[in-house]
């Protein structure tokens, strides 16, 4: 189940990526923003459903499919590259929307999984 | 996402509209920005065009194996709700330590088949490392009122891996590259 979900899961950050991007052309990354707050958002109504959910939907959507979906390592890349690219400013508010975004996502995800069950 | 020409549409004679793929003629690496697809770079804007079932085949396996590694090692140091899963923080760790030896290697030292990337990059450390699963955790500890855990766990999950980041891109500059950098010393003086 984990497999099947990280087989889609991977495919989709990329195809997602190169949307974003190919309509925000910038130096910011929106297209990992996007992958990455998309997938806290889900993670986190299948944790705010909590045991009603069943594991096997667990593996498949969470451990899976969210956790292909987003990615640390991308993210820590892109940080990195434009510190080094002397842009700073989109380096820092980078981390601080992933940060931001990514934690209000799950919370906001959670609530809503709590609501649903 | 396979395509109606299928596997053949690599012999389909005049497609000019891709960019030369063959690194040997490119003048050094683009300013990559995103490792998992960077529309600046020609090669990259490109590459989906002409046989795209092949580069998502390769994600796909890729995503399989690292999330497979990741749930492997999350269930080999399982952590309790109000405590800071550590095997997450490794996963991240040392797949972002992984990403900067990688991109370095793709960009600058190799001239990789044009299946790497996806395949090691987009699939095996993007389905390794996660951050959904950092931030979820991250509201189950302030759900758990433990605000100094989540903090704490926020706080070395960002330095461990940006650190991480730049010490693959260094360390495997510096042990691969020392020859580069004097011949790019003589050509500036």
């Amino acid at each position: 189940m984990v497999a099947l979900g990280a087989a889609v899961g991977a495919p989709a950050r990329y195809l997602t990526d190169r949307a974003v991007q190919s309509s925000h052309d910038t130096l910011f990354p929106w297209g990992t923003l996007a992958v990455n707050v998309l997938a806290s958002l889900l993670l986190g109504g299948l944790a705010g459903a909590g045991s009603d959910l069943s594991p096997t939907a667990m593996a498949l959507v969470g451990t899976g499919f969210c956790g292909a979906l987003s990615t640390f390592s991308t993210f820590g890349y892109e940080t990195v590259r434009l510190v080094q690219e002397r842009a700073r400013f989109y380096a820092v508010a980078s981390v601080a929307v992933s940060l931001v975004a990514g934690l209000g996502g799950a919370s906001l995800g959670w609530a809503i999984g709590a609501a649903l069950v | 996402m396979r395509r109606a020409s299928g596997p053949n549409s690599d012999a389909r004679p005049g497609d000019d509209t891709r960019s030369d793929p063959d690194p040997a003629v490119r003048p050094g690496p683009p300013h990559i920005i995103d490792s998992d697809v960077d529309l600046h770079d020609p090669a990259q804007r490109a590459e989906t065009r002409p046989r795209e079932w092949d580069l998502l085949a390769a994600m796909a396996l890729g995503g399989v194996v690292g999330a497979e590694a990741r749930y492997g090692l999350d269930a080999a140091f399982p952590h309790a709700d109000n405590a800071i899963p550590w095997s997450t923080v490794l996963v991240n760790a040392s797949g972002c330590l992984l990403i900067g030896v990688l991109m370095v290697v793709l960009l600058e030292l190799a001239r990789p088949h044009r299946l790497w990337r996806p395949f090691l990059g987009v699939g095996v450390l993007g389905g390794y490392t996660t951050y959904s699963t950092f931030a979820v955790d991250s509201v189950r500890l302030l759900h758990q009122h433990r605000p100094g855990l989540a903090l704490g766990y926020i706080a070395v999950t960002f330095v461990s891996c940006l650190a991480a980041v730049w010490l693959g891109v260094a360390g495997t500059r510096s042990l691969a590259g020392s020859g580069r950098v004097e011949q790019r010393q003589v050509v500036r003086q």
